[in-house]
């Protein structure tokens, strides 16, 4: 299989993502779809390391993972904290902070 | 063989990215994102990047999925209504979707990347294994390394704050405290 497959494809879940951002409303599921678009970026970043044959992009794609494993806790630390003070699970309805 | 892996893998990943974003219970949506990691980590060894996707199994789908599981089953699978704040929001979001990925595919495709067309170099048996990225961690790219390990000690306080508990809590309904 030749890279460009993998970018497209790649190109196709990161739009996916961005559409599940988009049109939903649940604070879990906005978190679900921003791991989408990380898992793109993953794929295209091994991709491009295959073409240029040295593993640094695989490096990059490491780190992508720490960091998404790091916004996966601190956001669900912010939706336990939510559903405690009994607010909406709605990113609509959670506009206090809006000026 | 590998074509048949290829287009297995890529429908598995697309089937799972499009159940995340169409389930209405976000049950249902951490699992489609279970099938999604798994047909990325196939896509990964077909990159021959052996590590990375052994990675993505257990860090992944193993780790961070049950901490999702746990936290929908603690916060309640609830199902969004279908009250639509923004008018047309669910007809155009699609669009823009369509539109950002043909941009991204223009932008690609569009390069004058002549390695794009090939399957890039063969490289050798060891290509992608722990040691060859340990060794790259560990030499090339030492301060990125030294980073994300007090990134994650960052984000493990973080969450430990703020899902603490603190005065504003509401106790569960007639249930003890617990």
């Amino acid at each position: 299989m030749s890279i460009e497959w993998y970018i497209v494809l790649s190109s196709l879940l990161f739009a996916t993502g961005a559409v599940g951002i988009l049109i939903r409303r649940s604070p879990i599921v906005i978190l679900l779809c921003l791991e989408l678009m990380l898992n793109a970026g993953n794929l295209a970043l091994i991709a491009f390391s295959r073409m240029v044959g040295n593993e640094e992009g695989q490096v990059f794609a490491l780190v992508v993972m720490v960091v998404a494993a790091c916004e996966v806790v601190v956001g669900l630390g912010l939706i336990v904290a939510i559903f405690r003070r009994r607010l909406p699970l709605d990113v609509d309805a959670l506009r206090e902070l809006r000026g | 063989m590998e074509e048949v892996l290829f287009f297995g893998a890529a429908l598995g990943a697309l089937g799972g990215a499009v159940g995340v974003v169409a389930m209405r219970n976000p049950f249902y949506g951490v699992l489609a994102l279970i099938v999604h990691l798994f047909s990325l980590a196939v896509l990964f060894l077909l990159l021959s990047s052996a590590f990375l996707a052994a990675a993505q199994v257990v860090v992944y789908a193993g780790a961070v999925m049950v901490l999702y599981v746990f936290v929908v089953a603690y916060v309640g699978g609830a199902e969004e209504s279908a009250w639509e704040p923004i008018p047309g929001q669910r007809f155009l979001a699609p669009l823009l979707g369509l539109a950002l990925f043909v941009e991204l595919a223009i932008a690609v495709l569009g390069s004058s990347l002549l390695a794009l067309g090939t399957e890039g170099p063969e490289v050798e048996a060891g290509f992608g294994d722990p040691a060859a990225i340990g060794t790259l961690l560990l030499e090339k790219f030492l301060i990125a390394f030294e980073a994300s390990s007090i990134l994650l000690l960052l984000a493990a306080v973080g969450a430990v704050v703020l899902a603490g508990r603190r005065d504003g809590d509401v106790p569960p309904a007639g249930g003890a405290p617990r």
